[in-house]
């Protein structure tokens, strides 16, 4: 593959992005910034397990984040991933009060995690639904399925070691959570940049009836991509519920817009068919940076919100903004 | 032909309320006394309300996920200005509510037509932003009953004629929206903008700008509701109407609106939100716990949507019924 000069370029180029080199660099710049500002903000940010503290943030998000990434170049979106995390969590602490232990809540964490997303993508690819519509259905479904077997409840009483993979460490401050949200960024981003599949995620994203006419089977990869998303999300949902050891049917209420900031702010066009892992990985950090830094300003978690919110249009209108005030 | 479809799909929509109607009277007749009905209706005019609005946004194949928080934002203000200024006289309230949701929607429809975003990450970002803004005005607190004046509280509940003021809001609006849609240039547009945006290019009409127009409508309605809703519940605080916008999308898609643009009707849209409207006034009195109503209108949008999927697959896309209505 790597013979022809007629490649598809893992990302669009524009003159602004020319200029700036990429906007991977440019958000760098951006996450070392913040991390200069906060040092000075406050005398508690530069201390190492702060910092390790810090990346909870972002760790669990950016696990999905990594799967929404490839999906959105491939041109297609998943709303329900927070709904998921939901399901899985609610399943897994069904299975804790029949006693089931560590491995099995393990497993059927995952195993729900992929069966929704094998049911968005049976859906999407098969009936030739749009993923918007029908994700935004899921996101319903799934957690309405978590209020109706909890209701007003809560699931408590997961096992000691189970706890460990949202709170355990591997190596002084270096978390588990942190070591797996390595990990799968090394998995993903050598699948989408180093693989044929990755090469087929964005020739879909490009062109899918082009990539189709080429032997791309596009709907195979798509259902593909839906799986790892959901599978993403169940790995997610065990950290998340290992962390905070509880399980209520408004866990994780309002990530799938978090999860999908991270990937636009990565640089992912939310249009498809361009965007790097490496992108991913630094919004990763800016967001986590962001949302440490003004906790500990003590600004309320709404208020992050509009500065995520804001983010995720500004990111976007800042650079067309800035080539038609060029234009001119 | 399609005038055919069109009502089939609607006749079919009065057919399934009817069938559920039947069904709950079978076990509850109270339900379908006139006065209970009246009730339902009231109930569920702030999603007609808003679903009038979202059917013409995704007419022209974008999306307005913000409504909901454009309501809560422009209720919280206008409570907090009932506050501040009990004496106002409720026309002033009704004005300054559509006004503030009007600039609200403007503020998505600049960002779409002028930068060119995608509508659903717009909106999502202002749905965040609004909602931190609520926060931001009321210190986190929330405005109760007593705080409000009574005026303020009354508007919504006033008869006329038998019904309270906020169903015949309702009832104006779908006439009004009506008429909108069916014969005015504006209401072609929508249909033309998103059910084709090149051929509409060409015919003339200004594709970016008519989905400015479709948000500032969206935003408009969802600024009335958002005063309706607070007097009527006589509480304001940051999380009322959360997640409504999904009942709202719901709402349309159930109604036969098709996500790709281009393709629904007023009616279907109230169709759509009195089915919603329907169930959830219907689960308490059948003794089901209110906890199912999301995993049901969720199921409700995937059926919806696979059903029309498979009526549209059938016909091609139609975006002029006859060609002079385009001047």
């Amino acid at each position: 593959m790597s013979t022809t000069d007629r490649l598809i370029p893992d990302r669009l180029r524009s003159p602004m992005e020319q200029r700036l080199k990429s906007w991977e660099t440019l958000l760098l710049l951006v996450a070392i910034g913040i991390f200069v500002a906060n040092s000075f903000a406050s005398p508690y940010f530069l201390n190492a397990w702060n910092l390790s503290d810090a990346t909870f943030n972002f760790t669990e998000k950016a696990m999905i984040a990594f799967a929404m990434a490839l999906l959105i170049i491939s041109g297609e979106i998943d709303l329900s991933v927070a709904s998921i995390i939901a399901l899985a969590s609610t399943a897994m602490g069904a299975a804790v009060q029949i006693g089931v232990g560590t491995p099995g809540l393990v497993l059927i964490g995952l195993s729900v995690g992929l069966l929704c997303g094998a049911f968005n993508g049976v859906l999407v690819t098969r009936m030739g639904l749009p993923s918007i519509v029908v994700t935004i259905g899921t996101m319903s479904l799934f957690r309405g399925i978590s209020y109706i077997v909890l209701g007003d409840q809560a699931f408590r009483g997961y096992p000691e070691s189970f706890s460990w993979f949202g709170q355990g460490y591997v190596w002084w401050v270096i978390s588990f959570e942190f070591v797996l949200f390595a990990i799968i960024a090394v998995i993903y981003g050598v699948l989408l940049h180093k693989t044929n599949f990755g090469r087929s995620v964005y020739a879909i994203g490009n062109n899918a009836t082009g990539a189709m006419f080429s032997g791309i089977r596009v709907q195979r990869v798509k259902f593909i991509l839906f799986l790892l998303t959901g599978l993403m999300s169940g790995v997610a949902a065990i950290c998340l519920t290992a962390r905070l050891g509880s399980t209520r049917p408004s866990i994780a209420t309002g990530w799938e817009l978090e999860v999908v900031t991270m990937v636009v702010l990565g640089g992912v066009s939310i249009l498809g068919g361009s965007g790097t892992i490496v992108g991913v990985v630094i919004a990763a950090f800016v967001m986590g940076l962001v949302t440490f830094g003004l906790g500990l300003l003590n600004v309320p978690g709404i208020v992050m919100s509009i500065v995520i919110g804001a983010l995720l249009i500004g990111v976007i209108a800042l650079p067309r903004l800035w080539s038609m005030w060029r234009a001119r | 032909m399609l005038k055919r479809l069109i009502t089939t799909r609607e006749t079919l929509l009065v057919g399934a309320i009817i069938l559920l109607l039947v069904l709950i009277s079978s076990r509850f007749p109270a339900f379908i006394a006139p006065s209970n009905l009246a009730n339902v209706f009231n109930d569920t005019s702030p999603l007609i309300l808003l679903a009038i609005g979202q059917m013409i946004v995704i007419l022209t194949k974008c999306i307005d996920l913000s409504v909901a928080a454009n309501l809560a934002l422009t209720g919280m203000v206008v409570s907090m200005v009932n506050i501040a200024a009990p004496d106002l006289p409720i026309i002033f309230t009704l004005a300054l509510a559509i006004g503030l949701g009007t600039l609200l929607g403007m503020f998505n429809g600049i960002l779409v037509w002028k930068l060119q975003i995608p509508p659903i990450v717009v909106t999502l970002g202002t749905m965040t932003i609004f909602r931190g803004l609520i926060f931001l005005i009321s210190d986190g607190k929330w405005v109760n009953s007593h705080e409000m004046s009574p005026a303020f509280k009354a508007f919504p509940r006033m008869e006329l004629l038998g019904l309270p003021v906020l169903s015949w809001i309702a009832i104006l609006a779908v006439i009004a929206f009506t008429i909108l849609m069916t014969r005015t240039t504006l209401g072609r547009a929508f249909y033309a903008a998103g059910g084709n945006p090149h051929a509409a290019t060409y015919a003339g009409i200004n594709v970016g700008k008519t989905q400015f127009w479709a948000f500032t409508i969206s935003g408009a309605l969802a600024g009335l509701t958002g005063y309706l809703w607070v007097s009527r519940f006589a509480v304001s605080y940051v999380d009322i109407a959360g997640g409504f916008e999904l009942d709202v999308v719901a709402a349309c898609v159930i109604g036969g609106v098709s996500i790709m643009g281009g393709i629904g009707t007023v009616a279907g849209a109230l169709l759509g939100a009195l089915f919603l409207g329907i169930i959830k006034n219907a689960l308490p009195v059948v003794d089901i716990s209110p906890f199912w109503q999301l995993a049901i209108s969720g199921g409700a949008i995937i059926i919806a949507v696979a059903l029309n999927a498979q009526a549209n697959r059938e016909k091609g896309r139609i975006i002029l019924k006859r060609a002079e209505h385009i001047s």
